[in-house]
């Protein structure tokens, strides 16, 4: 089972979208794959028409009185389930915080029985830097992170990496990937051109800002599935097989 | 649809009406809670075929194996016969369209080989449907359950008969709603000329095949009563025997596995003994003839089968070897394997042939003649079937006893091969008429027979097999197939077998007298008079 984890201390770079679309693509290439949406806001959840609840609300996750594999909603895509988001995930860092066993680990620990079901795991994670963000750069072996293509952004980047290089034992592998570049921005244009090149680490794929992206939010499914021909599609897909095929 | 879903399987009742199709009421019902939309794409194709022993042993252990084909192989199903899933695994490569001595390694592999072997597994029905399904979503437009309606046509592989099975409706259920599936499935079941499917795919092709599942068996279950006149009823027997031989004859020619040679040289051996223990109720003339006929089919049989118990046997054979290495035995079953398909050619020649063809042809006829014509004449009293039963049966146990008693610890091997025989020929008797007995006193007697035989059968059969290993060796050399080795270590099984045998004779006075001694009598007793 690997992990994947879509994360950025900022909010509304595209974690969820690119979360979404390329859990659809990994279940769509026959990988038995799973998404939890960890953000309590449940962008994930809605976009699949799951309804953000989960029975105990995370506390019951979290202490095991609850198992994941209890949480888990059969999405309309074949090979693809989803935990959904709960608004009680918004106190999951006291809840991990007062778990037992390491806080930091808790996250892992429990995502480890669904190895023997699922190729694939997506965490779609909320925008912080918390023991939430912590648990789940411990959990992942990719972290997927979107980048506006803007200097702040970018140094944003050389922080996670500097963070994840920390890490005593297993590190998660850091994949960047930028997301809502404006072509007609000339700025988008050579930080994406350069970065792309100079750095290892970021992909070439760049996730365009587009209209139809944003119309995931009306159509609910993954833009891979209501327009599989779009340019977004096809940006998607190819971010998909570069993370996949690199990992 | 995400697998290893619940499914809720309806169908259409079945009658002498035309049933009206369902599915628009089913649709209507169901639209009530849900919104329902065709799933995106054509209707699919499954192709799927439910294989089984000829003597059906899978069905009897209460299973089921289906094979599904994929666009590249497939995969193998067993469930229980209610459909719960034990083991699946994925096969390429094997065609379930041939009978099958062994399958790929794997979980399904590893539960049934142990129910089967040494029989092949035989496709029984082969069923093509077109599958459509329908989503039903929630309020949120998300899919909670799936409706799946699959037209199934299936086809008898043995004949070629095929039939159209109610369209047969299923709730799947989505990971996580399971309260929806239920909500749907109770709405189907409202549906005028929808009900629970009370019988699987497997098991509603076979009716409407035609086919009764276990509808083959060894045994002998001819109907046979108490008052019936004894001559009917030593006919029904042959005849049930005969059924089972001729049942077998095509298995054999197709050499598909040992078994069908087994089970028809055992039909052929319960006929001989009921000839000859019986016959006194048959013409004659007719008993005369026919004791020579399946005499001669019982000898042609002969040579293969003892080849196919060398070869079942080798693997246990080879394990027991202590100085030499089953390398060593090579030769020793590649020549059994040579040998076994010359015998097997010339067998099945001789079934081909118009001798086979007469005695079972003429014999039917015979039968029926006699089943039909009732009792005689008045002018000599016949026994009923429960007379017959009573007075074989007791002189065949008393034979016994007479013979066994006068065996001693210098009697010759050929007295107890003797005893054996007549062992043999009693409980053939007591399955002829097992009906007619009490099943309680049926079973004691039995058992001990059982016990008493199978000492009996140890001993013989190790001296027959380690004399045919001498002969055999003799037959190596003088095909120059014989490397030292090979000889060295066929001595060795040669020596395990006096072992056995030595062993086998030493427990033979205890079985003996448990068999034949005063509470062995009482027991007998008991079954033919009905009372201690």
């Amino acid at each position: 089972m690997k992990i994947f984890a879509t994360y950025n201390i900022k909010g509304g770079v595209g974690k969820t979208t690119a979360a979404v679309n390329l859990a659809y693509l990994s279940a769509a290439d026959g990988f038995q794959t799973l998404l939890w949406d960890l953000d309590p806001q449940g962008a994930a959840s809605f976009l699949f028409r799951i309804k953000p609840r989960v029975k105990g609300g995370g506390k019951a996750l979290i202490r095991g009185t609850r198992t994941l594999d209890d949480a888990i909603k059969g999405t309309d895509f074949d090979h693809l389930d989803l935990i959904p988001a709960d608004f009680t995930y918004r106190n999951m860092d006291l809840l991990l915080g007062g778990a037992n066993g390491k806080p930091t680990r808790k996250l892992a620990q429990l995502l480890r029985p669904l190895a023997a079901e699922y190729d694939h795991v997506f965490l779609d994670c909320p925008p912080s830097i918390s023991l939430v963000s912590e648990n789940v750069m411990h959990a992942a072996d990719v972290l997927v992170v979107p980048l506006i293509p803007t200097t702040l952004s970018v140094r944003t980047l050389d922080q996670l990496t500097e963070f994840v290089a920390g890490f005593t034992g297993r590190r998660p592998e850091v994949r960047a990937f930028f997301s809502m570049v404006d072509r007609r921005k000339k700025l988008h244009q050579e930080i994406t051109r350069d970065l792309s090149a100079e750095r290892p680490g970021v992909a070439a794929t760049a996730i365009p800002s587009l209209s139809l992206i944003e119309r995931m939010s009306v159509e609910r499914a993954p833009v891979a599935a209501f327009a599989p021909n779009s340019q977004a599609a096809r940006a998607y897909r190819a971010l998909w097989s570069e993370i996949s095929k690199d990992t | 649809m995400t697998p290893g879903l619940r499914d809720f399987v309806l169908e259409t009742p079945s009658g002498d009406e035309p049933a009206q199709d369902p599915l628009p009421a089913a649709l209507a019902a169901l639209s009530q809670a849900f919104t329902v939309t065709p799933e995106a794409g054509a209707p699919g194709a499954r192709r799927r075929t439910w294989l089984d022993t000829f003597d059906w042993r899978l069905y009897r252990a209460g299973l089921m194996l289906e094979f599904e084909q994929a666009r590249r192989g497939g995969r193998l199903l067993l469930s229980r016969a209610d459909g719960t899933p034990q083991a699946e695994q994925p096969v390429t490569g094997w065609p379930p369209r041939r009978p099958a001595l062994d399958l790929p390694p794997g979980p399904v592999r590893d539960r049934i080989m142990v129910l089967i072997r040494p029989r092949a597994l035989l496709p029984i029905v082969r069923a093509a449907s077109t599958v459509s399904v329908a989503r039903l979503l929630n309020a949120d437009g998300k899919t909670v359950a799936r409706l799946v309606a699959e037209h199934i046509t299936v086809t008898s592989v043995a004949t070629g008969a095929t039939a159209e099975l109610p369209l047969r409706l299923a709730i799947a259920e989505v990971r996580g709603y399971p309260g929806q599936a239920r909500r749907a499935s109770a709405l189907l079941v409202g549906v005028p000329g929808v009900s629970h499917a009370s019988q699987s795919v497997f098991t509603a092709a076979l009716t409407a095949l035609g086919r009764h599942p276990a509808d083959y068996t060894s045994g002998v279950d001819a109907e046979i009563t108490a008052s019936m006149p004894a001559s009917v009823a030593v006919a029904r027997l042959l005849l049930r025997l005969l059924d089972t031989l001729e049942q077998n004859v095509d298995g054999v020619l197709r050499d598909i596995d040992t078994e069908f040679l087994h089970d028809l040289r055992v039909a052929v051996r319960r006929t001989r003994s009921a000839i000859k223990l019986l016959g006194g109720v048959l013409p004659a003339d007719l008993a005369e003839h026919y004791k020579t006929e399946f005499k001669w089919l019982g000898d042609l049989t002969t040579p293969t089968r003892d080849l196919d118990v060398h070869l079942l046997g080798f693997g246990a054979m080879t394990a027991q070897l202590v100085a030499a290495t089953p390398a060593d035995l090579e030769p020793f079953r590649a020549f059994l394997v040579r040998r076994r398909a010359r015998e097997v050619r010339r067998l099945a020649a001789a079934l081909r042939g118009p001798r086979f063809r007469a005695i079972t042809d003429d014999w039917r006829k015979e039968l029926l003649e006699i089943r039909d014509a009732g009792a005689p004449g008045k002018r000599r009293r016949q026994p009923t079937a429960a007379e017959l039963a009573r007075s074989s049966t007791e002189h065949a146990f008393r034979r016994i006893a007479a013979h066994g008693a006068a065996i001693t610890q210098d009697s010759p091997p050929e007295s107890l091969h003797d005893l054996r025989k007549r062992a043999k020929e009693l409980r053939y008797l007591l399955e002829f008429f097992a009906s007619l007995h009490d099943p309680v006193a049926y079973r004691k007697v039995v058992g001990d027979l059982k016990s008493l035989q199978d000492c009996l059968g140890e001993f013989q059969d190790s001296q027959v097999q380690r004399e045919e290993i001498h002969a055999l060796a003799d037959a190596m050399l003088a095909e120059r197939a014989a490397p030292a080795a090979t000889l060295l270590a066929m001595g060795e099984i040669a020596a395990k077998l006096t072992l056995s045998q030595t062993e086998a004779r030493a427990d033979f006075a205890r079985r003996f007298a448990r068999f034949a001694g005063p509470a062995g009598r009482e027991r007998i007793h008991v079954l033919l008079e009905g009372r201690p």
